[in-house]
């Protein structure tokens, strides 16, 4: 009896342990559902326009989310201070993703219940690819800065800033032959879909326009040593190098390539953005090399460089090609909002992305259908240490 | 003349994964286990590098002691809080921590360090030789040396010294070792102080070869010179030699004349093959197992 009455009141205490573990869960989900309303309400005023934002934060490619984050964030405060979009005020509410498929979808359902009307994101690829199923099924209008695969596009609703990979293999291929260069050498990552997709649509490009690929090398992710590759371009015959690759690897090729005794023309893509501070400003040996960007910090564009000083003031940094994208993106979504005249329906809005023009930093761009940008390619050149805009 | 600068190029990675897989071995043939934070023992060894030449600016040499010193007491550090207490647990379970250390190492540098690999200056300081159009590097030169070096004292003190006589003694059979008087405790300490130690010094060869570190440097090579241990026959010096040594030029050969995509596929192929012939490797001995 006593047994049974020591256990009543031991279950009665998990009980209200529990209970008390329920309210504390629900009084969070009230007071979210209460913020929720709260914008739900602005924006029915037709005064607040969210624009939800994601990715990485954390993790290893933190430094690509934040700067999307920065550029975003520097934009929306410039157009406030202008006096907002047809009458709307932009605001951002922005997700970390991590870089992870899964986290990627939570992040997109976070912003959707924060009130967003059009997403900003996301901004690598295998994320972006694994939200738009999520957007599609709300007919939201994503516009994704930076995810370079072609998938990210893969709905009418989606829209996005930069180049697709084949896109930056074709561009380098026309313009490598517009330089006079016939015999190419490449080494790429087997084991990335950004390297292998711009090799793939540069290799077929380069045969179609004549040119002859004597070299078609690879590596895998991590690989550190690349003296066999480059031993066997010596004896090639190649009058240029060309690397759809990472900064990373670019810092180990262009040492060991000095080794091995290859003294080739380099070019690249826009992963090759960062590659100075990899070697630390010494660049003697990637003197002259050219490489695709959408974005270069030390152009004399009056655009470039007021966004480059407002970045420095508010950050500390240098901006990247993320935080140019993002700005871009959010100057699209604004000229959007413009075209429809202040119909934010879904349906208006992407309906008004293939009728406008942006003239951003990456470029003067216009969309079509399909959501990709129609824009100049920009080609930098490495000298003296430093990005040079061609 | 291109089959010699391959070859010679699969030498040069040869002996940076022989160095690593001596380190292996040494700590398999004694203590009986993986100890997979080894590449990152060589990782540290690399940043110890890093910031004793750029932050501290001391001269070379202060700097490879000085990554010797921290990879050392490292080493003794984690396998005094790590696996001493798993002493008695099965070995899968300290299989289990080794790769937990692993992950922590990795994740303590990219803490501090972040993601971005920083560039390092070498700390070897020898001329590059020319033979007949072929260019050997200085950085080739010495590792080979030191890897070669290490090889024969590592050989010497296990089977000369009375310290190298307990570690054998206690690979044998640990339980009969403590009858005789060796103290097992402190023999597995000291040969995880001499792995490190190696680690420290393939670490400075490696940054020097390869000029960058990042936190994930000792990750994939470490992989690498794993199997090459295995090759050779874990647990046995001049096996790790020999296989490191030949894991390379396999590797550096199939780039070249068969396909670079494929490469890793040869290498491991060839493992397979050695072990299907010769399970305990090229050099390792031959277990009986009495039941």
């Amino acid at each position: 009896m006593k047994f049974k009455r020591i256990l009543a009141s031991v279950l009665a205490g998990a009980m209200v342990l529990s209970f008390a573990g329920c309210s504390s869960s629900s009084n969070g989900d009230t007071s979210d559902t209460a913020d929720t309303g709260d914008t739900a309400d602005t924006s029915s005023e037709g005064e607040t326009f969210i624009i939800g934002g994601m990715g990485p934060l954390t993790g290893d490619a933190a430094s690509y989310g934040t700067s999307v984050q920065n550029g975003a964030q520097i934009a929306i405060d410039e157009i406030n201070a202008a006096g907002g979009a047809a009458g709307y005020t932009l605001e951002l509410v922005f997700e970390d993703d991590e870089n992870d498929e899964e986290k990627a979808v939570n992040a997109y359902n976070l912003v959707m219940d924060q009130g967003a009307n059009a997403i900003l994101g996301a901004v690598t690829s295998g994320c972006c690819i694994a939200m738009i199923e999520e957007a599609q099924a709300d007919g939201i209008l994503t516009v994704t800065p930076s995810g370079s695969a072609q998938d990210c596009t893969k709905y009418p609703n989606n829209f996005r800033i930069c180049f697709t990979d084949p896109l930056q293999g074709e561009t380098m291929a026309e313009y490598i032959s517009e330089q006079g260069y016939s015999k190419i050498a490449i080494i790429y990552d087997v084991g990335n879909d950004y390297s292998k997709g711009i090799n793939d649509a540069f290799v077929a490009k380069a045969e179609e326009l004549g040119m002859e690929i004597v070299a078609d090398e690879s590596f895998n992710t991590g690989d550190v040593d690349f003296k066999s590759q480059l031993t066997k371009i010596k004896s090639s015959g190649a009058d240029c190098l060309f690397l759809p690759i990472y900064y990373t690897e670019v810092g180990y090729i262009s040492e060991q390539a000095a080794t091995v005794g290859v003294s080739l023309p380099y070019f690249g893509c826009d992963g090759w953005d960062g590659v100075i501070d990899q070697l630390q400003g010494d660049t003697t040996n990637i003197e002259g090399a050219t490489f695709l960007t959408p974005f270069v910090a030390t152009s004399q564009d009056p655009k470039v460089q007021a966004f480059v000083e407002t970045y420095q003031e508010q950050y500390g940094e240098t901006p990247d090609q993320f935080a140019a994208d993002a700005y871009d993106g959010v100057y699209a979504i604004k000229a959007a909002i413009e075209q429809t005249g202040g119909d934010i329906s879904n349906e208006a809005l992407i309906g008004a992305m293939t009728e406008i023009e942006v003239d951003g930093l990456t470029g003067h761009m216009t969309f079509d259908e399909n959501g990709e940008p129609e824009k100049e390619a920009l080609v930098a050149t490495i000298e003296n240490g430093q990005y040079v805009a061609q | 003349m291109v089959i010699i600068e391959q070859f010679i190029n699969g030498l040069n990675l040869g002996s940076i994964y022989a160095l690593m897989a001596l380190g292996y071995t040494m700590v398999y043939g004694i203590a009986k286990m993986l100890n997979f934070a080894h590449g990152d023992i060589i990782m540290v060894g690399a940043y110890t590098i890093s910031v004793a030449t750029t932050n501290l600016g001391l001269s070379p040499i202060l700097s490879v002691l000085l990554s010797m010193l921290v990879c050392t007491v490292l080493g003794v550090v984690i396998e005094k809080v790590a696996y001493k207490p798993l002493r008695m647990a099965s070995p899968l379970t300290v299989l289990i921590t080794a790769i937990g250390v692993s992950y922590l190492l990795q994740s303590v540098a990219l803490l501090i360090f972040g993601s971005k690999s920083q560039r390092v200056a070498s700390v070897i300081n020898v001329a590059p030789v020319t033979i007949g159009g072929i260019t050997l590097t200085g950085e080739s030169i010495v590792t080979l040396g030191v890897t070669i070096v290490i090889m024969i004292l590592l050989v010497l003190f296990i089977n000369k010294t009375k310290v190298g006589k307990a570690m054998l003694a206690v690979s044998e059979d640990r339980g009969a070792a403590e009858l005789m008087g060796i103290n097992v405790n402190n023999t597995i300490s000291l040969t995880f102080a001499i792995g490190s130690f190696l680690a420290a010094v393939a670490g400075a060869l490696f940054v020097s070869s390869y000029g960058f570190v990042d936190p994930y440097t000792g990750a994939l090579p470490g992989i690498k010179a794993f199997v090459a241990a295995v090759l050779g026959g874990i647990g046995s010096v001049p096996g790790a030699m020999l296989g490191g040594i030949l894991l390379g030029i396999i590797e550096s050969l199939s780039k070249a004349y068969i396909s670079t995509q494929l490469s890793d596929a040869i290498v491991f192929g060839v493992l397979i093959l050695v072990l299907l012939f010769k399970p305990s490797g090229l050099l390792g001995k031959q277990r009986v197992t009495k039941v």
